[in-house]
């Protein structure tokens, strides 16, 4: 039943942001009609940041008391964040090519998203190079809270080294509020998405473990 | 409408990459929840 009205909020959100996109919020003067997408790369971005916390929390607390739920939740975050970090870099490098005439340019937040994408990517190769199911969720354990550091590097990256990315707009209070609230309503539509996604990874991975123990049942 | 194909674009790949995650985990769970049944009943009928 939760689940139905997650689906259901998540999917007026997702209508009423891109109403909001595509109608209500005016064309960006300078950029044209592709400034848009910064309502789609930020959304993106941010749930490449806010899957690798629940990823970095999860595996602390995994490490700490052995539970699988919390390894369970990790992979199901550390899964839904590598799908959101590779449509960040996509729509990345479909904002820079009419913006900045490249398709890819080794701008520091843009840097930093892809070495995020490699963390991802390493949490899931030990898992499959660990063998053993335990010690892989141990060393994913591990990438899942070293890798935490480039977290703060992603979220400041325009701030600290001053790169072309448009992200510092949004605190400096460059925007109109027309495109502020657009913005917001994305970020809300796209959180709702991810937090669907993770209940239902979460749930097939512990049906998964729960048809493994059965089996085992079974002989 | 200048570069209105790379909005598309951008929209569309994200749209695509996770409504098909979205069917893929319902998918994925409609069939686990089958054989759980399956596995429940085959148990149940060698414990008796």
């Amino acid at each position: 039943m939760k689940r139905y009205i997650l689906f259901w909020v998540s999917l007026v959100l997702m209508l009423a942001s891109l109403f909001l996109v595509f109608v209500y919020v005016p064309t960006e003067k300078e950029m044209g009609i592709v400034q848009r997408i910064f309502y789609l790369m930020v959304p993106m971005g941010w749930l490449a940041l806010l899957s690798f916390f629940i990823v970095f929390i999860c595996s602390i607390l995994y490490l700490a008391r052995r539970r699988d739920s919390y390894d369970a939740l990790a992979y199901s975050s550390a899964e839904v964040g590598i799908f959101a970090t590779t449509g960040a870099l996509i729509v990345g490098c479909l904002w820079a090519k009419p913006i900045w005439g490249v398709w890819w340019t080794w701008e520091p937040r843009l840097t930093a998203t892809l070495v995020l994408w490699f963390i991802y990517f390493a949490y899931f190769a030990v898992r499959s190079f660990a063998g053993e199911e335990a010690r892989g969720a141990r060393y994913a354990a591990v990438i899942g809270i070293v890798g935490f550091v480039d977290l703060p590097i992603v979220a400041l990256a325009t701030t600290l080294w001053r790169g072309m990315h448009p992200g510092g707009v949004i605190f400096s209070g460059g925007l109109a509020p027309s495109m502020l609230l657009t913005l917001l309503v994305s970020l809300g539509a796209y959180t709702v998405l991810y937090v669907l996604l993770l209940v239902h990874r979460t749930s097939v991975r512990q049906d998964e473990a729960f048809i493994n123990s059965l089996k085992a049942r079974l002989g | 409408m200048e570069n209105a194909g790379y909005l598309l674009a951008a929209f569309a790949i994200i749209w695509v990459i996770f409504f098909a995650y979205l069917l893929n985990l319902l998918n994925r769970q409609r069939r686990l929840k089958k054989e759980i049944d399956a596995l429940k009943n085959t148990l149940k009928e060698k414990t008796g």
